[in-house]
């Protein structure tokens, strides 16, 4: 055609690769942009930004000119929204489309339309710190009342024992305890090793090498053994029973139990509660002997002081009442992690993303929680058990 | 309030809210004894959660839901236990207890009573579970070993294990095949025939509502578009009735290729 200018756009020779070419445009003779290959995914998603740049940079070049989309060979969603956007989200005045294209285009029109009636509201939760200390203080209220709770079922369960779940409670002792033996071994053995090797290389400097008993005893029956115990148990047991409840709630089980007149507090409240009590404080011996044993084996290679010597001054300086308070720590530090755990699984909504959340800020909770309660421990006991 | 003898259940201008949303609006209902009631609509219309507010499992905002002539929200132990014992519900996701076989899960509310022997309740729940098709090589498989459709009519047995006056089903046909679909509600049909309760329907399935329902309530947006026989509302001239029971003829962005919308839960 004589006096027809014309640009070609790149890769213009390919089928399926993008492309245009500007035609027409002398003066008062309208111009268009002409449309040429694929405007699909493949063929531009490498080159989405350097098509757009083009593609406005275009436009304003040629403002008067129309646009021809006759001629492409295949135009999807991507495409037509990539195009949309250059022309501002409305279609040129002047257009020339298929009718297949039409569809596109009026669909792209109906959903900015929709858009721009409904915007979603902003969540806005969690967003303030007054959201943060709501949601403290509801967890707080909650877990109070859970513990409230399990005290009336324990007070119901003591005057009618067939009403414990005796079977959900046996295997909760398994899983918490039983299974938790190994683990607690290999931590409190090298724990033992590290610490009575450190201690007795400084006591060493003052020959007092002989106290490393005074100090391994004290401190592993009535602070580390409780700690190591309760922790382990917290990350392993407590995060376990989160999952499990939460669980229970995407999948409607404590839905359907509320609906059977299954108490959530009796059936599964109750039972990980009483297991965790029963079973922590076993879990702080079987600790805080292995803790031992490492001190032991450590003695003897560092020190030269042997098993038979570490056990007879351990017998003459440990106050048997620090066992005592490691038990207590124990069987408190238990309802509290099986408490904290049981409420996050329940606390969970149904949805996945809340699921893992609950877990996370269980375990969390959980740990912050011994670790409070120990401090209180420490303040409480301050005068007992303890050699002036 | 003194409720007449034949209205097993009552919803009595209910307001529900879930954070800042409001989910129904001076909504009330009531279901009348040995009607098979549907309540449909579109997904966001809010039917899940009517049917967790006449299950007790949320509290109204206002006003009030009452069941067996029982106030849910302020009952005391004993009423709720009451009504418990009365009505069997079908959840959409099942809500069979994952720990236990399949005729466990079944057994569990006649075990619950404590008052059974436990050779009695085990024949019973077998007896159940045949109702449903689910023959004794299934008793002893967990949920996660049985198959979608069969987990449904797990479902079912135990929610009719107690006989209920009263039967709640959700969304009973969601995610079944065709095939499936249309068995289980025969087998629905089946066991209404049978066993006689009032029964509420959740669903968005037109089928269902078709071939169970005696009465219809359609809601949308939080409020009951209509109310009544279903021929009746069928021919009423509402777009939420429309959308549902002519959604095939309804012209608008949604109605073409919107065959996804059907298996899609709430």
């Amino acid at each position: 055609m004589p006096g027809m200018q014309s640009e070609i756009g790149p890769a213009a020779g390919g089928a399926s690769s993008p492309g245009w070419q500007v035609e027409g445009g002398a003066p008062g003779e309208p111009g268009r942009l002409r449309l040429t290959g694929g405007w699909h995914l493949q063929a531009i998603a490498r080159r989405q930004r350097m098509l757009a740049d083009a593609l406005a940079r275009l436009a304003r070049h040629h403002p008067a000119h129309g646009w021809d989309l006759r001629d492409v060979a295949r135009i999807d969603t991507l495409g037509a929204t990539l195009l949309w956007r250059v022309w501002g989200r409305q279609l040129p005045d002047r257009i020339l489309l298929r009718p297949e294209q039409h569809a596109l285009f009026a669909r792209l029109e109906a959903a900015g339309a929709a858009r721009g009636a409904g915007e979603p509201a902003p969540d806005a939760r969690d967003a303030t710190g007054t959201g943060f200390a709501r949601q403290a203080l509801s967890h707080a209220a909650d877990l109070v009342s859970l513990f409230g709770q399990f005290l009336l079922d324990l007070g119901r369960v003591l005057a009618r024992p067939s009403r414990l779940p005796w079977r959900d409670l046996s295997a909760a002792v398994f899983r918490t305890g039983a299974q938790a033996l190994p683990i607690t071994a290999i931590v409190g053995f090298l724990v033992g090793v590290v610490f009575c090797y450190l201690s007795g290389r400084q006591l060493q400097q003052f020959g007092a090498d002989v106290f490393i008993v005074n100090l391994l005893g004290i401190t592993v029956v009535r602070e580390l053994g409780p700690m190591l115990a309760a922790i382990l148990v917290a990350g392993r047991s407590g995060s376990a029973i989160t999952a499990q409840i939460g669980v229970m709630r995407l999948n409607q089980e404590l839905d359907a139990m509320t609906v059977l007149g299954i108490a959530h507090g009796l059936r599964l409240v109750l039972p990980r509660v009483l297991a965790l009590a029963l079973v922590l404080p076993l879990l702080v011996v079987w600790t805080s002997l292995a803790t031992l044993a490492g001190g032991v084996v450590a003695a003897q290679v560092e020190l030269g002081l042997s098993a038979g010597q570490f056990i007879e001054r351990l017998r003459v300086t440990l106050p048997i009442l620090n066992v005592g308070i490691g038990l207590l720590k124990g069987v408190v530090f238990g309802v509290l992690v099986a408490i904290v755990s049981c409420h996050f699984g329940l606390r969970t909504r149904p949805d996945t993303a809340s699921l893992g959340r609950s877990v996370t800020a269980s375990v969390v909770t959980a740990i912050t929680v011994v670790i409070l309660a120990d401090a209180v421990f420490a303040v409480a006991f301050s005068g007992m058990g303890l050699r002036r | 309030m003194r409720v007449a003898e034949d209205i097993v259940l009552d919803v009595a201008h209910l307001d529900t809210r879930v954070g800042s949303q409001v989910v129904h609006r001076d909504l009330s209902l009531q279901v009348r004894r040995g009607e098979v009631l549907a309540v449909v609509g579109g997904s966001g219309s809010g039917k899940t959660t009517l049917l967790r507010q006449m299950l007790g499992l949320e509290r109204p905002a206002a006003g009030r839901v009452e069941v067996f002539g029982v106030d849910l929200a302020r009952a005391d132990a004993r009423a709720l236990a009451g009504v418990r014992g009365r009505w069997g519900v079908l959840f959409q996701q099942g809500g069979l207890f994952s720990a236990l076989s399949a005729l466990d899960n079944v057994a569990l509310p006649l075990r619950e009573l404590r008052c059974l022997d436990d050779a009695l309740v085990r024949e019973v729940a077998a007896l159940k579970l045949a109702m449903v098709g689910i023959g004794p090589e299934h008793h002893g498989k967990r949920p996660s070993q049985l198959s979608g459709g069969m987990a449904r009519r797990v479902g079912l047995a135990r929610a009719i294990a107690l006989d209920p006056e009263l039967l709640f089903l959700d969304e009973p046909t969601a995610s079944l095949d065709p095939v499936l679909a249309r068995g289980f509600v025969a087998l629905l049909r089946e066991l209404a025939a049978e066993l006689a309760p009032t029964v509420v329907i959740i669903t968005h399935d037109r089928e269902t509502v078709e071939a169970l329902a005696s009465r219809v309530a359609v809601l949308a947006r939080g409020r009951l578009a209509a109310v009544g026989e279903v021929a009746r509302v069928a021919a009423l001239d509402d777009p939420a009735v429309a959308a549902f029971f002519r959604s095939g003829e309804a012209p608008g962005p949604s109605a073409p290729g919107d065959t996804g919308h059907r298996s899609a839960g709430d």
